[in-house]
């Protein structure tokens, strides 16, 4: 399913004295298939933005297009319940919105709410935790007898047992430990190529935006502030830190290292086996240009 | 010598009686002025260490002391006045409807003189930078400032130990960078130990020592220094390896003049210009 946001405004309680701009002017395309990250500042109107790709919220002006549902501010719509099907939200913290006696009762909770049958549901609560990487002796437990990681496999369980196309992703590693965070990961990245599905990962993240996005956009101030791919986007890092984001350590790493040798290195290193392989060979030339 | 402030002796502790060990026959020492990082995978006891150290939780088998004081339900109100702490989520952790309320809470609760509670809560206020924000509401305050708020309420209490249970992980970078520089800050000015349980790695480095959890047990501990060395035992544990070390080995790896494994990047910048310089 493709999405795109066209010169989208959303503003907070029109027309009463706490009217706020979240966001203005914001274009983004997200065709079928693509592995987007929106990063930037708490405040910086990230999340009013994913609150619209289910159509959680409506525009303020511009407007909205998911798939073949067109969402601008002066159309009533109707049958919004497809696009919320499709488009699979798992917000922050989604283990604190288990609430089922089972886990397979709570994964097949939302399949069921948009009209699919027990049996169904059932099967696709099987496949989902074999997604999740858990086994299927778990969906017979209480989801609070697991630990949190279990939890937050889950609660993710929950929004791919709805078949989306379409992944968002808020945050989705906050509070794991590294290997935890690098599994839940590597895990999207999978279903991403597998289930082909579009996904949208909302991180502070720089590390994983840059090792698993097609394509950035960072958010500042309620609007889009820059779109490109990683290598684009961290060709200029002191633009970033300037605004007070972070970037990848291994951008950080070569910046210091070109400030030491007075040398730009031939091109920016996304991964630690790219920096070594120039640092390795610049070592062994020996040469300041 | 450094002195020990807290001990702690063979400690065992189990949620559920019938369940498993979430600490087992664990032992060290905190030791004055410290900054103490803990850290380990998700589940490994950190949390409940903390929830232990502070009374909100007592060892089954095993003992705390804190000073001379044997934690137990008649010291544990001593003990909270010298250790404060600072938890995960700065939304729950909020009593107060304007920050200089908040802050004044914990003084209110230990029936501290009005004048001397205003005069204590400026103060802390003031020594993390929110001196400014008196009279706002906690609910426009970013998540950093939540967290500074969070930890004025602790100093207004003049604990010797300030434990920071995950205190930065739900921040966003610059969060994190500015409650970490105020509690540095604090740590200078007022001598106190800091205890930062953690999953951050590049903040466990800049620790003066590191206990590594692993299953309820102390695996490892040791200067910053001495626990990067553990390397690929740290990743099997669940944990990561901070980026300068992981450089350090790559480059060591391909014979390049790297003598060790650096825990600060700038370091290792300067070992390659030395080496270049050289040649």
């Amino acid at each position: 399913m493709d999405i795109s946001l066209k010169n989208v405004e959303y503003r907070y309680q029109v027309d009463t004295p706490f009217e706020r701009l979240a966001i203005k002017d914001v274009s983004i395309d997200i065709p079928a298939g693509t592995f987007l990250a929106i990063i930037g500042h708490t405040g910086s109107g990230k999340s009013t933005v994913l609150q619209h790709l289910n159509a959680l919220l409506k525009p303020t002006g511009g407007e909205v297009v998911l798939g073949d549902k067109v969402i601008t501010a002066d159309k009533k719509q109707k049958n919004l319940k497809e696009v919320r099907q499709r488009v699979g939200i798992v917000f922050q913290f989604p283990e604190h919105q288990l609430f089922e006696e089972t886990v397979e009762k709570d994964i097949c909770f939302g399949p069921m709410n948009f009209g699919v049958s027990e049996k169904e549901a059932k099967i696709r609560a099987r496949e989902a935790i074999a997604h999740v990487g858990l086994s299927e002796e778990i969906l017979e437990k209480s989801p609070f007898d697991l630990s949190g990681g279990q939890m937050r496999r889950v609660a993710i369980a929950g929004v791919l047992a709805m078949n989306p196309d379409v992944i968002v992703l808020d945050e989705p590693t906050a509070g794991l430990d590294p290997r935890g965070r690098k599994e839940i990961m590597d895990m999207f990245s999978d279903l991403h190529k597998q289930r082909k599905l579009s996904t949208i990962l909302v991180t502070h993240s720089m590390e994983d935006a840059s090792r698993y996005a097609d394509k950035i956009v960072i958010m500042h101030s309620g609007q889009v502030y820059r779109t490109g791919t990683p290598l684009e986007i961290f060709s200029n890092p002191e633009e970033l830190i300037k605004m007070g984001l972070d970037v990848p350590e291994v951008v950080k790493f070569q910046q210091k290292l070109e400030r030491a040798f007075q040398r730009k290195f031939s091109k920016t290193c996304l991964t630690i086996e790219e920096i070594t392989e120039e640092i390795s060979s610049f070592l062994k030339r020996g040469d300041v240009q | 010598m450094k002195k020990s402030l807290v001990q702690l002796n063979d400690i065992s502790f189990k949620y559920d009686l019938d369940g498993d060990y979430a600490l087992r026959n664990v032992s060290f020492d905190i030791y004055e002025g410290e900054w103490l990082a803990i850290v380990g995978h998700n589940g490994s006891g950190k949390s409940t260490m903390a929830k232990l150290l502070n009374g909100l939780n007592f060892p089954q088998e095993g003992s705390i002391t804190v000073g001379e004081l044997k934690l137990s339900e008649e010291t544990v109100w001593d003990i909270r006045e010298r250790i404060g702490m600072v938890f995960q989520n700065p939304d729950n952790q909020f009593v107060g409807t304007t920050v200089q309320d908040d802050v004044a809470f914990g003084l209110e609760n230990h029936g501290i003189p009005r004048e001397e509670m205003v005069e204590r809560v400026y103060k802390a206020l003031e020594s993390v930078k929110m001196d400014q924000f008196l009279d706002q509401e906690p609910h426009h305050l970013s998540g950093g400032q939540k967290q500074r708020v969070a930890i004025a309420g602790v100093l207004a209490l003049r604990p010797d130990i300030i434990v920071l249970d995950e205190a930065t992980s739900m921040l966003d970078p610059r969060g994190r960078e500015e409650v970490l520089e105020t509690v540095r800050v604090l740590k200078k000015n007022h001598e106190m130990t800091v205890i930062s349980i953690t999953h951050d790695l590049e903040e466990a480095a800049k620790a003066d020592r590191i206990i590594v959890m692993n299953k309820g047990q102390v695996y490892k501990q040791g200067t910053p220094e001495e626990i990067f060395q553990l390397d690929e035992e740290l990743v099997a544990l669940g944990l990561d390896i901070p980026f300068p070390v992981k450089m350090s080995k790559m480059l060591k790896s391909l014979d390049l003049p790297v003598s060790k494994y650096h825990l600060s990047e700038e370091e290792l910048v300067a070992e390659l210009w030395t080496s270049h310089s050289k040649m």
